[in-house]
């Protein structure tokens, strides 16, 4: 029971590195994207991303929420101590989220060309921010107990420093790969061919990144190192390289879905690897048996967990499916409308507005609710708020809907105003 | 390492800067809750303008829902990072809370993060799903988000109604034993009454400062049929939910007064345990008994007073005091004006036209936002000093670590800096001409 929460953690972290993290790396690319062309590789990276990166995002919260209701007392050693790095992610995450909203109002190139620095510069600050938390982890320098590690070494280290910069660079190469495969969907060769090379220096940065990882975890992180060069560790290791080797050669080759699936395999690989060098252990010294909250409480998240997932899949896959099928790309015909007003207006009900009466019941309702919400108690209260509740939303539709005595004479103001 | 070892390490420690934690704390709420009533009530509103399109043909509704839903998506994505920040806040500033008592109030959470999923998928799908999906399916796929908003809250506040009213544990040795998370959660009596009197606070406040906005317009002389169909269904919402809230806010009144009697004390500054407690409206108006009418609905109960609790252990009066009435006082104001809308709408089938009525208008929707906020400060600064109520100290929860205020105030600046972002937004939104809305009829032929 206690370790099926940290496998579901991993989960969460891979699928964030791999989503996120496309996330994250699109946002370096805008860094790169400047001048002319520059405009239509950014606007490709927008509109690719823009409808996804909140549901890529929630991974993160997953992976919070699940640390401390089942883990709390190690959740609450690692915030408290790798604290600077956390916050800067945390700024990091709202310059990223405001980039994305201001995106909505930019009208000229000028504005959108300040709005994606932002963007870039907070896409870049994040993945690197979190790459340091996992560091300080990685390389035991969380003791347990409220901020009783190092508040500076915990995460200005060897091996933080090279996770993060290892998590930039392998953002950098996910975004390129999936932005590559959907230029290509919307049949637009050159910007397809522009994220390939970048998708190919990428995979090669973060291939030397990660090959540079062993020596400076043998003399930083000990314990990571002996537990990634023996054993099981080692198996998840040489994958990660191997799935990671697999990927570059796909890019090469242009099959880039392949090469997602090789990308993200390597991820999975590797976080896994991480969990397995590092067990039985969470913290130094603690162990995750002894770090894991009661029975209980593991049983109510797993259930809220299933519970969850049986909405959550069906409406993620719906989405990738509208995504990926390329139903939102603006070069799709839209669905056809009514083709004129007044084909519109004759489809319309005769019925629509409600009557006076209709709205003069709904109040009536609501009142009653409210009268026996005021002078009860206990259950005849719970009956009362349920009136009144149902009641107040009867009332909203039925004087909303109220036709109005003027006619409509002019239905949008006049340009001048 | 042994349980009461762990137990201990989180045991209190020296924290300078508690207030300072507090106020971060608390300004980052201030930021998000406004954006949690248009995550709640928002989508509501323009699913049921589109619906009316559907219903009516008239396409004025379908530009006004197209238009909304785009500052909807603005909303939410602000929304997703000050929710994100308040989640890192709960470990990087209370640890010894979280050490203690993630496990109890976990699930919640857990539920909200699908919730949130699920709004962001959805969201996302009728946003950018116009023209582009069969025009009853694009209808439907609001509907998750109108659901994910009210469970996304009810996750959230459940959470707070346990801080408030907390059981479903024991405490042995400074460590939450015995736990049921699902009782404590959804058994708690503050959870229906929290709930209720923030989604109706929802309606009150994306309907007011809609109607606000739009209400400036009217004064303006814009009485066009897209500004009259915004201003009727905004102010229709909050008209409708105003007064209910009244009768929301006695309910929880007198359940505060059965469960946190401290905390009703301090709405009133009631100093000794009184027998027919008076009610004190500044500036020194004093109706007798009235205290006693309001929190248990008999003019000769018995009101619990500060002094049966040491100083220790009371709440800082004057703020709770302050935002109680503020909140009390803005909301029976906002109720006054719902009645005169929904007069005037319903017997005469149209808006009002008294100049002074959008006056109030205008200023109705920023009160409602104080209003929003007194009342969030009456409810958790009232539970100080406890962060779960009765249990466990706020000092006791804080973080060790250093640097709360360089913290305070870089989050401040960055606030600041988004506020002003999301005005700039919303003002671009509103100067785009709303033929960029306008139906599918004309699109169709300037795409094809």
């Amino acid at each position: 029971m206690a370790e099926i929460p940290i496998v579901l953690i991993l989960v969460g972290l891979a699928a964030y590195t791999v989503l996120g993290g496309a996330d994250f790396g699109a946002g370096l690319w805008e860094l790169t994207a400047r001048g002319e062309r520059g405009a239509a590789l950014r606007d490709h990276t927008h509109r690719s991303m823009a409808p996804v990166w909140e549901a890529n995002h929630v991974w993160l919260i997953f992976v919070l929420v699940m640390a401390w209701t089942c883990y709390p007392e190690a959740f609450s050693s690692i915030v408290s101590t790798l604290t600077i790095p956390l916050f800067v992610a945390g700024v990091g995450i709202i310059l990223r989220g405001s980039s994305y909203a201001l995106r909505a109002g930019s009208a000229t190139p000028r504005e959108e060309g300040r709005i994606s620095l932002l963007f870039a510069f907070s896409s870049v600050l994040t993945p690197f921010a979190l790459g340091l938390v996992v560091g300080g982890i990685a390389s035991n320098r969380v003791p347990v107990g409220n901020a009783q590690g190092d508040e500076i070494t915990s995460w200005f280290n060897g091996t933080s420093l090279l996770i993060g910069v290892l998590a930039v660079a392998t953002a950098a190469y996910l975004a390129a790969v999936y932005l590559a495969a959907d230029a290509r969907r919307m049949d637009s060769e050159d910007v397809a061919e522009a994220f390939r090379k970048r998708a190919l220096i990428a995979g090669v940065v973060a291939g030397i990144l990660a090959a540079a990882g062993p020596f400076i975890l043998n003399s930083d992180a000990p314990d990571i190192y002996d537990g990634l060069t023996s054993g099981a560790g080692l198996v998840a290791l040489l994958a990660s390289g191997a799935a990671g080797v697999t990927a570059l050669a796909l890019v090469a080759k242009r099959r880039y879905g392949a090469a997602r699936i090789a990308a993200a395999t390597a991820v999975a690989a590797i976080v896994a690897g991480w969990g397995l060098a590092q067990q039985p252990e969470i913290l130094p010294g603690l162990t995750i048996d002894e770090a894991a909250a009661s029975d209980t409480a593991i049983t109510a998240v797993l259930i809220g967990f299933a519970v969850g997932l049986l909405i959550l899949v069906p409406s993620l896959l719906y989405l990738f499916r509208l995504l990926l099928s390329g139903r939102f790309d603006p070069a799709t015909a839209p669905w056809p409308g009514p083709a004129s007003a007044d084909e519109a207006a004759a489809s319309a009900d005769p019925n629509a507005h409600s009557s006076l009466r209709t709205a003069l019941i709904t109040g009536a309702v609501t009142a009653l609710g409210a009268g026996i919400t005021f002078v009860s108690d206990g259950p005849l209260r719970s009956v009362g708020v349920a009136l009144m509740l149902v009641g107040a939303v009867a009332c909203f539709l039925a004087v909303a809907s109220l036709d109005e005595a003027e006619s409509p004479a002019v239905p949008f103001p006049s340009p001048e105003q | 390492m042994p349980l009461d070892l762990i137990a201990s390490a989180f045991g209190p420690v020296q924290q300078e800067y508690l207030l300072e934690a507090r106020q971060m704390q608390a300004m980052s709420f201030v930021a998000h809750i406004p954006l949690v009533c248009f995550g709640v009530a928002f989508p509501a509103l323009v699913v049921f303008a589109e619906w009316r399109h559907h219903r009516t043909g008239d396409p004025v509704y379908r530009t006004l829902a197209r238009r909304w839903s785009k500052i909807m998506l603005a909303l939410f994505a602000v929304g997703v990072v000050s929710g994100t920040i308040l989640s890192f806040e709960l470990g990087l500033l209370w640890p010894g809370f979280m050490a203690t008592f993630g496990d109890v109030f976990g699930l919640g959470f857990t539920l909200e993060g699908f919730s949130f999923f699920i709004e962001a998928i959805f969201i996302a799908i009728y946003v950018y799903g116009w023209d582009r999906l069969p025009p009853r399916t694009h209808l439907l796929t609001g509907i998750p988000v109108i659901l994910s908003g009210i469970t996304g809250s009810f996750f959230v506040i459940a959470v707070n109604a346990w801080m408030n009213n907390p059981s479903g544990f024991k405490m042995e040795n400074g460590e939450a034993v015995d736990i049921d998370p699902w009782g404590a959660l959804f058994g708690n009596s503050y959870l229906a009454h929290e709930m209720v009197h923030m989604y109706v606070a929802a309606y009150i406040v994306a309907g007011f400062l809609l109607a606000s906005i739009y209400g400036w317009q009217w004064l303006k002389g814009n009485r066009s049929h897209y500004v009259r169909t915004a201003l009727t269904i905004s102010l229709t919402a909050a008209a409708v939910a105003a007064p209910v809230q009244l009768i929301v806010g006695d309910w929880a009144a007198r359940t505060v007064a059965e469960e946190q009697p401290i905390k009703l004390a301090s709405f009133e500054d009631l100093q000794e345990t009184t027998k027919g407690a008076p009610f004190d409206i500044p500036p020194g108006i004093e109706i007798p008994d009235m205290l006693s009418l309001l929190a248990f609905h008999d003019p000769n109960a018995t009101v619990t007073g500060l002094d049966s609790v040491p100083a220790d252990d009371r709440p800082p009066v004057g703020i709770v005091r302050t935002s109680f009435l503020t909140m009390v006082a803005i909301g029976s104001l906002l109720a006054a004006l719902a009645a005169v809308f929904l007069y005037v709408r319903v017997r005469k089938r149209r808006l009002p036209e008294s100049r002074w009525f959008w006056r109030a208008t205008i200023v109705a929707g920023p009160l409602s936002v104080v209003a929003l906020i007194a009342g969030w400060v009456t409810t958790e600064v009232g539970r100080q000093p406890w962060v779960v109520y009765g249990v466990m100290r706020t000092e006791d929860a804080v973080t060790g670590a250093g640097g709360i205020p360089i913290g305070y105030a870089t989050l401040a600046i960055v606030y600041a800096g988004v506020l002003a972002a999301v005005i700039w937004i919303l003002r671009r939104l509103a100067a785009r001409p709303l033929a960029e809305d306008a139906p599918t009829a004309t699109e169709g032929a300037a795409g094809g």
